[in-house]
């Protein structure tokens, strides 16, 4: 599926400064998780500026809409809101056919997962995933119930704050991303150490969503505003003039 | 002053968390919601290629398993043509497949697979050929950034020396930690490939 939005080429280089590096001693789980040894540079290769195509086919109707795709006998309990956006690059295009996915926990904090055993209680009406394709100018938009926070073993008081998880599968592999948004006013956000492994402070404020008013659903639901920014190609302007003419890999 | 550049700072990454599972691959977290998947089996009756199986651990620190990892795999198809408007060798794509995947360690063993064909090579930088090979991107609990891998195939060792990339590795013996082993087992091809997060065995990953 050859789109005329998108963009092809050689992805620039991942600025890791605004990244939480791989050993964050205050979130415990990534001591033994974080490899130890630096990162191998590569320039990009086929291997790189490729990465799965997503058809809408794929997709089912009410897959982006986490009040329905799992309701029973009724409709799910809490806080009904819209999030949308745009799945930006580093040039500030909008990525077109981008997949999205998002899972969260109920209004109660609890996920419908095997492994959490909080005592908040599973809603029945409520699956907590979703995803869709951003449109042709990168925008995405789906439904959901607000999630609510949770406490987690990390501290013996450790709490996350309300967050939906992301997943960008954009364009190419090398833009492969898997992120939190949090909620504008959380107090919870500022005490979190998986938040705190972003060391950049600008970098946590643009995971924020902001409520977005204007996009309310009046008399029905609120709305929060979230861009997310994958990276961006370098367009192809000049080849190289010579075939070997580029092995600086060796210092 | 000078123009301003206005390049967007890319989104931070934050962990894919516990739960992962409910998000990406609800269906072999044993979850009913959508009619469609993305599972870990890439090659369908019409594919075309030699059928393999590409099974592994992801192991940390301790040398334990992780059982709340998911996997993702994306390659070329036996042509070594990626099912992608980008890759314009002259190459026929597979319409039977697109050369993505996604799995999950069980969640007692720890074990991942995937079933899909041997990738063919496919051209390099500056007209330099690739070994076969997949790309891998890991995602758990405690993985603060995606990691990305690649898994090359240890029967192609002529191959495999003059791949660009794995002659990138100025530590020879690292080379080791991406080179899937062949294995036979009830006539199946299996290639071995434990990813390991830490320690003397860690696996090369890459700043992709």
């Amino acid at each position: 599926m050859e789109s005329e939005n998108a963009r092809y080429g050689d992805y620039m280089q991942r600025d890791r400064s605004v990244h939480p590096p791989a050993l964050t001693p205050q979130y415990k789980t990534s001591v033994l998780r974080s490899p130890a040894k630096p990162l191998i540079a590569l320039q990009s290769s086929l291997s790189e500026i490729t990465g799965p195509v997503f058809a809408s086919a794929e997709i089912g109707p009410r897959d982006n809409d986490l009040i329905m795709n799992y309701a029973k006998d009724g409709l799910p309990i809490g806080e009904r809101i819209v999030v949308h956006g745009y799945v930006l690059d580093q040039h500030g295009h909008g990525v077109p056919h981008a997949l999205v996915e998002v899972w969260q926990a109920n209004a109660g904090g609890r996920y419908r997962h095997r492994k959490d055993n909080y005592i908040a209680p599973i809603d029945p009406n409520f699956g907590g995933c979703g995803r869709t394709l951003t449109d042709r100018d990168g925008h995405y938009v789906y439904r959901t119930i607000k999630p609510g926070p949770y406490p987690w073993r990390n501290g013996i008081n450790d709490w996350r704050p309300a967050h939906i998880h992301y997943s960008i599968s954009g364009t190419a592999w090398a833009q492969r991303l898997v992120t939190q948004m949090y909620f504008e006013g959380d107090p919870l956000i500022a005490l979190c150490p998986i938040v705190h492994t972003i060391p950049d402070e600008e970098s946590i404020r643009s995971l924020i969503a902001p409520l977005d008013k204007g996009a309310a659903i009046q008399l029905d639901s609120l709305a929060y505003r979230f861009d997310i920014v994958v990276r961006g190609a370098r367009a192809t302007w000049f080849e190289s003039a010579t075939p070997q003419d580029a092995p600086m890999e060796r210092e | 002053m000078v123009n301003e550049l206005r390049y967007l700072t890319e989104s931070a990454s934050q962990t894919a968390g516990p739960y992962v599972h409910i998000g990406l691959a609800p269906n072999a977290a044993g979850f009913d919601i959508f009619e469609k998947h993305f599972g870990n089996v890439l090659a369908g009756p019409d594919t075309k290629g030699e059928r393999i199986r590409i099974e592994g651990r992801v192991i940390d620190g301790a040398g334990t398993p992780l059982r709340d990892a998911l996997i993702e795999l994306w390659q070329a198809n036996a042509a070594g043509k990626y099912n992608h408007p980008a890759d314009r060798q002259n190459k026929a794509v597979d319409p039977s497949f697109r050369g993505f995947g996604r799995a999950c360690s069980d969640f007692q063993s720890g074990v991942f697979a995937f079933e899909t064909i041997k990738p063919g090579a496919v051209m390099g930088r500056n007209g330099m050929p690739m070994a076969p090979h997949v790309n891998l991107w890991i995602v758990a609990r405690g993985i603060n950034v995606g990691l990305s891998t690649r898994m090359y195939f240890s029967d192609e060792q002529e191959a495999n020396a003059a791949d660009p990339v794995l002659n990138l590795i100025e530590w020879e013996e690292r080379r080791k930690t991406l080179i899937g082993v062949r294995e036979q087992h009830a006539g199946k091809v299996v290639y071995r490939f434990d990813i390991h997060l830490q320690g003397p065995e860690e696996t090369v990953f890459f700043d992709v």
